[in-house]
């Protein structure tokens, strides 16, 4: 299959070549003039011009950057803050770590970008305790910038202070959410805060805040080489550039890619310079398209593009990009209770349905799994699932953070399924017995 | 590291208190238990997990109370607030490893092993765990906070091989 719209690559076009995580390559390639070009503007432009190029944040919610920005106060006296979210940890995503270890001074320079752009002295990265090698890529070029005077008293040259320090988390999925990764940075357990409040106005220290996803930021050093409206007519409607997604599951070639906004879903998964479909005789039984709180799509939903507003009809979302494929052979309902044991296990706990409602759910599913399970199972498990976040459409959360409504959409999606979960419940079994995992769940 | 002993020695004190300094610079003067997270790391580096004497101490330094420390200490999965076996061996069995092979991974380190996932041991103390971002290059693990990915039986074998 080929595709349909060829993809100009910008956020990963570097990457094959070895040197691009060290200043010297970067430099080589244009590193650090868009930096140089914006310290050269008006703040108020580069916010400008990055609401013009239709970016939105490509941590999960799709959000418009620039407008993000816009809400920061102006007249408020106390320190801003930029917070660059690496905490990558939904299911299925694998895309801001591999920016980190081939690309990190576009984050960097990003990071400049956006600092002078908000007026933010002090950015701090917060990145997933596991990154070893990661951090430490990130580490050694956030030590060559400020050897090199780009980053420190001031930003390259300019008479503008900027502090840019890499924390690494521990081990706690919700600090991704950004106001629980606030808590995090300030040294305490990962739970997230009821908002209003947003970070923009009362985030980190108090101070007014602002969170970015690590390819966001790394996305601004193209956005200002190639010009706002070019970015936006590479993107669709109101999504503009490129976005990185992680294949995973039952295709050919898994691995993460940069798509266009108008890369469709079967693209992805069949095209060559893509997924190359799945083996043979093997055929798409469900995708999910944005990480593993994404409903899960059909094998008829599949003609959808990657661009954020595309799911909004089919009642599923872009997410974080991490597109999971099952095939014909994989059993449903021992991915959904994959899914939702996850959420079980990583809920903090404040909140009573998404505390309660997770590990309830998990219990229900295994049951059904094991062949254990009745009808009146199936009703509590979506009686339960309604009662968290009631569906469609997505948004309807009844927690203080969308972890709540993330297992609750997971069960949600899977419905569509249905006919599975009675066919073990009817069976007494599960239909695939000691393979449920599809074309490549054999370990070899 | 065969640093595992609980009590902080002179040295072991001395080490976290330049740490702790240079951590400090990172953070708004007011705010110093802020750096909680990395001075916890920073203990464990030196002890092998958080010996509870170093867990006050990290209080202490940072002007906070042992019990908050002690509540972050424990919320964290990559914490230890026991001492773990020598080597911490991390499987991924989330959706995406699991369509990949993971759970007869898992499965199949248990009985090369002899040991039940969850169980800490002398030497080895294997675990399952949520993603870890390799889900395109699954199924995947972590030893000792390395990370290994595109996961085979040889591979594993030759891994697991090095583990004295
Ligand atoms: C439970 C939960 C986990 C999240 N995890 C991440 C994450 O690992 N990385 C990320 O960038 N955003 C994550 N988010 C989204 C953030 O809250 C936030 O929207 C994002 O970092 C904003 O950046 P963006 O506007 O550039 O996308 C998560 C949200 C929730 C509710
Ligand atoms: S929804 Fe779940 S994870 Fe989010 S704050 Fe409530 S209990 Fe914690
Ligand atoms: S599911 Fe295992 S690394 Fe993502």
């Amino acid at each position: 299959m080929s595709l349909q719209h060829p993809v100009e690559k910008i956020v990963t076009r570097y990457w094959p070549h070895k040197d691009q995580n060290t200043l010297k390559g970067y430099k080589s390639r244009g590193g650090y003039q868009q930096l140089a070009k914006a310290l050269g503007q008006e703040p108020a432009a580069i916010i400008d011009a990055v609401k013009k190029s239709n970016l939105r944040g490509r941590g999960g919610a799709g959000f418009p950057t620039g407008l993000k920005w816009s809400f920061l106060p102006k007249d408020n006296p106390k320190p801003k803050y930029l917070c660059i979210n690496a905490d990558e940890s939904e299911p299925g995503t694998a895309k801001d770590r591999f920016i980190l270890e081939n690309d990190p001074h576009s984050l960097l320079e990003g990071i400049g970008i956006a600092c002078w752009a908000l007026g933010a002295h002090t950015c701090y990265i917060y990145a997933r305790g596991e990154f070893k090698h990661p951090s430490a890529v990130l580490d050694k070029a956030i030590a060559e910038a400020y050897a090199d005077g780009i980053f420190g008293k001031k930003l390259l040259g300019k008479d503008f202070e900027l502090n840019v320090y890499q924390v690494r988390g521990a081990g706690a999925y919700i600090c991704g959410e950004e106001t629980a990764l606030l808590e995090s940075l300030e040294g305490k357990k990962g739970w997230p805060r009821l908002k209003p409040p947003f970070p923009a106005v009362v985030g980190l220290f108090g101070c007014p805040t602002i969170v970015n996803n690590v390819e966001t930021i790394s996305t601004l050093p193209a956005l200002f080489e190639k010009g706002p409206e070019w970015f936006a007519n590479l993107g669709s409607g109101k999504s503009g550039g490129n976005r990185l997604v992680t294949l995973s599951g039952a295709v050919n070639r898994p691995g993460t890619f940069e798509v266009g906004m108008k890369t469709t879903l079967k693209e992805l998964i069949y095209a060559e310079e893509y997924g190359q479909g799945l083996p043979p005789g093997r055929a798409v039984k469900g995708v999910i398209p944005g990480g593993s709180s994404a409903p899960v799509l059909t094998a008829d939903e599949l003609g959808v593009a990657m661009e954020f507003d595309a799911f909004k009809p089919l009642n599923s979302m872009a997410g974080s990009g991490g597109v999971i494929v099952m095939d014909d052979m994989c059993c449903m309902v021992r991915s959904l209770w994959r899914v939702v044991r996850f959420y079980a296990e990583e809920s903090c706990g404040q909140c009573t349905p998404c505390r309660d409602g997770q590990p309830w759910m998990t219990r229900i599913l295994r049951k059904i799994e094991e062949g254990r399970g009745t009808r009146e199972d199936l009703e509590t498990l979506q009686h339960v699932a309604t009662s968290m976040a009631p569906y469609p459409p997505i948004g309807l959360g009844n927690t203080i953070c969308a972890l709540g409504d993330s297992g609750a959409l997971a069960v949600h999606g899977f419905m569509k399924f249905k006919r599975e979960f009675e066919q073990h419940i009817e069976e007494k079994r599960c239909p695939f017995g000691e393979r449920p995992w599809g074309a490549f769940g054999d370990f070899q | 590291m065969e640093m595992h002993h609980a009590a902080m020695t002179a040295d072991d004190t001395a080490r976290l208190e330049q740490g702790i300094a240079k951590l400090l610079e990172r953070y708004p003067k007011d705010r110093k238990s802020a750096a909680m997270l990395p001075a916890l790391r920073l203990l464990q580096e030196i002890k092998g997990w958080l010996v509870p004497d170093g867990v006050k101490r990290v209080a202490t330094l940072l002007e906070t109370t042992p019990e908050r420390a002690h509540e972050v200490a424990t919320f964290y999965i990559m914490y230890f607030t026991e001492k773990p076996g020598r080597y911490v061996i991390d499987v991924c069995t989330n959706l995406p490893c699991a369509l990949r092979g993971a759970e007869g991974m898992l499965k199949y380190m248990e009985a090369k092993l002899g040991t039940v996932a969850g169980t800490n041991g002398d030497k080895f103390y294997l675990r399952e765990t949520e993603c870890l971002a390799s889900c395109g290059t699954a199924p995947c693990m972590q030893v000792n906070e390395d990370h290994h990915e595109n996961l085979t039986k040889a591979k594993v074998d030759a891994i697991l091989e090095k583990l004295s």
